[in-house]
C-alpha cells in the first residue's frame, strides 16, 4: 500500500482522474440546464456518440480539431432540437423518448463509422497545454495544470453554468420554468422557448463531451462512450441539480476509477478482485445518490410536459 | 442450349424472389453448382483490427481459396454486442438454410445451445470455445493464444530497458486470460527480474479506461505494453503518444501505430474453417473442437516491417516459435 502514497503515483492518479472526469462533466453540466427547466434528456449518451463521431471524422479528414468541435456542437444542437420538439412540443414521455434518442445515436454513429471510416485509424488530439507558472509548481502543476485544453474547458464551464443559472435573468427563467411553469407562463415567460434553449444547450454540451472523449483518445469505435451519458444523467441527480455538485460527482467518479486502475497496476488490489473493483465507481455513485436524493428535492416540474390551461 | 439455361436461371431467380423456393428450379442438367453458404455473427465490427476482424479475414481467405463468391457465399452480421440480437441473427441464418452458421463470441454459447437442436440439418460453429455441448451439428474453435503471447512476452522482456512490462486486459476470461497468462509467462521465462503489471479494466468496450490503464502502467515504469480485446485501441494511442512499444494480438495492429508496434499475433481461422467445410461436405455437421496454434499455422507472429527490431531479438522470437512448434518449449496454459 505504501507504494501508492508516493508523490509520483498520486500525481498521475489525480491527473488521470481529471481526464476521466472531463467527458462526464461536459455532458452532466449540459444535462443540468435541461433538468433545471423540467426536461429529462436520457438521450445524452447517443448524442455524445454522434458528437464523438462528428469530431473524429472531421479531424480524420483534415478538418482540424477546432472544426471538429464545431461539428460536434452542431450535431448536438440538431439532436437537441429534435429532442426538444419531441418532449416539449409533442409532449412525449421523456424517459421513453430519451432512450429512443440514445438508441438512434448509438446505431447511427456506428453505421456512419462503418460506412465512412471502417478500420479505426488514430487521430491526434489537442496537445498538452501547460499553464505558464502554474504548471511549474511542484506536485499540483503536474496534477492540475498540464492537461489539454478540453480538460480546462470542462472545468471552466462549471462556474459559468453556475453563474448563468443562479445570477442571471435567464437562469431565473430556467429555474421558474422547472419549478412552476404555470406561474412562469403567467408572468410572460415562454415555457417552450426556455425549454428548447436549455435542451439544445445541453445537447450541444453532450456533443462536445463526446468530441472531448474522441479527441483525447484519438480514436472512434462502436459505442465509444460505453454508457458515459447515463452516468452523466445520474451525476446530475448526485449533484442536486447544481453545477458545482455535478462537478463534485464527476470528480468522484473519475478519481475512484483512476485510483482503482492505479491500485490494480501496482498489484495492490489482487487480480481475483479486479471485477469487483471495476464496479466501485458505479457502486459509490449509487450509494451517494441514495443519500443525495433523500436530502435534495428535484425541480418540481421535472419530466412533466407543460400545456397551457391543462 | 445456352439460351435455355439462361432462361431457366432467370426463372429460378424469379421463383426465388417470389416464394423463396429456389431449390426446385436448380435441378436441371447443367445448372450451376450451389455455392457453399456461410454466415457469421460477430459481436464487434468486422474491421475492428481485433476479434471480429480475425474471423472475417479467415472467411475471406477461404472464399478465395475455394474459388471466389460464386463458390462460397458469405453473409455477415456484425456489431451484435447484444446477445439477443445475435441469437435472432443466428436463428435467421439457420432458417434460411445456410450450410454453416458461425457464432463468433463466447457469449453466444447459451443461445447456440438452444438454437442448434432446432436445425439438425444446419451446421453451426461456436468460438472461441472448446465445447460442442455434445451436439452433433456444432463445431467449436479456439486459439492457443497463450503461445503467441508467450513468444511476444519473450521479446518484450528482451526489449524492455526499464525492467517493467505492462499488460492490459478486459475481463479475466477465455481468450483474453489465455493470452495475458501466456505473455506474462514469456516475460518471466526470458528474464525473471522483469516486473509484469497486469490490469484487467473490467470492460471489453471502455476505451477511455483502457487508455488510462496504459498511462498507469507507463507511470509504473513500463516501457513495453500489450493488451487484448477491442478496447485496446485507446491504450495503443497512449503508447504511441508516450513512445513506448506495443505488441498486438488477434489482428495485425501495425496500422494503428506504425512507429511503436513491434509485432502482432495474427489468427488464421481458415486453418480450421477448411477442415469444417470438408467435414460438412462429407456429411459430418459437427462434433469437433478445434484449436489453432503456432504448429498448425493458425497462429502467426506478424512483425511490423517498419519497426527497427534488433536482429538478435527477432531471432530470439523465431527460436521461441520453433521451440514451441517442436515441443522443446512448453507454454503453460494459464492458472
Amino acid at each position: 500500500m505504501g507504494e501508492f502514497f508516493t508523490s509520483a503515483v498520486l500525481v498521475s492518479t489525480v491527473a488521470s482522474g481529471l481526464r476521466l472526469s472531463t467527458s462526464y462533466l461536459f455532458a452532466a453540466v449540459g444535462e443540468t440546464f435541461g433538468q433545471r427547466s423540467g426536461v429529462l434528456n436520457l438521450g445524452v449518451d447517443g448524442i455524445m456518440l454522434l458528437g464523438a463521431f462528428g469530431a473524429y471524422y472531421t479531424v480524420l479528414n483534415g478538418g482540424g480539431l477546432w472544426l471538429g468541435m464545431v461539428v460536434a456542437i452542431t450535431v448536438g444542437l440538431v439532436m437537441g432540437l429534435a429532442m426538444a420538439f419531441t418532449s416539449v412540443t409533442l409532449q412525449a414521455e421523456q424517459g421513453i423518448s430519451g432512450i429512443g434518442f440514445y438508441l438512434f445515436g448509438l446505431g447511427l454513429s456506428d453505421l456512419l463509422f462503418q460506412k465512412l471510416v471502417g478500420t479505426p485509424l488514430p487521430i491526434r488530439g489537442f496537445p498538452e497545454l501547460r499553464i505558464p507558472f502554474l504548471a511549474d509548481l511542484p506536485v499540483v502543476g503536474e496534477m492540475l495544470f498540464s492537461h489539454s485544453i478540453v480538460v480546462y474547458a470542462a472545468f471552466l464551464l462549471v462556474p459559468v453554468a453556475a453563474f448563468v443559472l443562479n445570477r442571471t435573468t435567464l437562469g431565473l427563467k430556467i429555474r421558474s420554468v422547472g419549478e412552476n411553469p404555470e406561474a412562469a407562463d403567467t408572468l410572460g415567460v415562454s415555457v417552450a422557448g426556455v425549454r428548447y434553449l436549455t435542451v439544445m444547450t445541453g445537447s450541444a454540451l453532450a456533443g462536445l463531451g463526446g468530441a472531448a472523449l474522441a479527441t483525447e483518445l484519438g480514436i472512434f469505435q462502436q459505442n465509444l462512450t460505453a454508457g458515459q451519458g447515463f452516468i452523466a444523467v445520474a451525476l446530475v441527480y448526485f449533484g442536486a441539480w447544481r453545477p458545482v455538485g455535478v462537478m463534485a460527482g464527476s470528480l468522484l467518479y473519475g478519481l475512484v476509477a483512476s485510483v482503482v486502475l492505479q491500485l490494480k497496476t501496482l498489484g495492490i488490489i489482487p487480480r481475483s478482485a479486479s471485477e469487483l473493483a471495476a464496479m466501485l465507481p458505479a457502486v459509490l455513485t449509487i450509494l451517494a445518490l441514495v443519500v443525495a436524493v433523500q436530502r435534495e428535492r428535484q425541480p418540481a416540474a421535472l419530466t412533466k410536459p407543460y400545456e397551457r390551461g391543462a | 442450349m445456352r439460351k435455355l439455361i439462361v432462361v431457366v436461371a432467370a426463372l429460378a431467380l424469379v421463383a426465388a424472389a417470389c416464394g423463396g423456393a429456389g431449390d426446385e428450379a436448380g435441378g436441371g442438367e447443367g445448372a450451376a453448382e450451389q455455392p457453399f453458404r456461410i454466415a457469421v455473427v460477430a459481436p464487434s465490427a468486422i474491421n475492428d483490427l481485433a476479434f471480429s476482424q480475425s474471423i472475417y479475414d479467415g472467411l475471406v481467405a477461404i472464399q478465395e481459396e475455394m474459388g471466389g463468391p460464386t463458390k462460397v457465399e458469405l453473409a455477415v452480421t456484425d456489431g451484435t454486442f447484444v446477445v439477443e440480437d445475435a441469437a435472432a441473427a443466428i436463428r435467421d441464418y439457420a432458417a434460411q438454410g445456410y450450410d454453416l452458421v458461425i457464432a463468433h463470441g463466447s457469449q453466444y454459447g447459451t443461445s447456440l445451445q438452444e438454437i442448434a437442436p432446432d436445425f439438425p440439418d444446419v451446421s453451426f460453429a461456436w468460438g472461441t470455445a472448446g465445447d460442442t455441448f455434445g451436439l452433433p451439428n456444432v463445431f467449436a474453435y479456439e486459439a492457443a493464444s497463450n503461445q503467441g503471447g508467450y513468444v511476444m512476452g519473450v521479446m518484450a522482456a528482451a526489449l524492455s530497458e526499464s525492467g517493467v512490462v505492462g499488460i492490459i486486459g478486459p475481463i479475466e476470461v477465455g481468450d483474453a486470460k489465455l493470452y495475458v497468462d501466456g505473455f506474462a509467462a514469456g516475460v518471466k521465462a526470458q528474464d525473471p527480474t522483469v516486473d509484469v503489471t497486469i490490469n484487467y479494466t473490467g470492460s471489453f468496450s471502455d476505451v477511455a479506461l483502457a487508455a488510462e490503464a496504459a498511462r498507469a502502467a507507463i507511470g509504473a515504469g513500463a516501457d513495453v505494453l500489450t493488451g487484448t480485446a477491442q478496447m485496446v485501441v485507446g491504450a495503443v494511442g497512449v503508447a504511441q503518444e508516450e513512445g513506448v512499444l506495443w505488441f498486438g494480438t488477434q489482428a495485425d495492429q501495425t496500422q494503428l501505430a506504425p512507429e511503436i508496434v513491434v509485432a502482432s499475433q495474427v489468427y488464421h481461422w481458415e486453418v480450421v474453417l477448411r477442415d469444417m467445410i470438408d467435414l460438412i461436405q462429407q456429411g459430418t455437421l459437427g462434433g469437433e473442437a478445434y484449436v489453432i496454434d503456432l504448429a498448425n499455422g493458425g497462429e502467426e507472429i506478424a512483425f511490423n516491417p517498419g519497426f527497427d527490431l534488433p536482429a538478435d531479438v527477432k531471432q530470439l522470437g523465431q527460436d521461441t516459435i520453433q521451440g514451441i512448434i517442436d515441443g522443446s518449449i512448453v507454454v503453460p496454459a494459464g492458472g
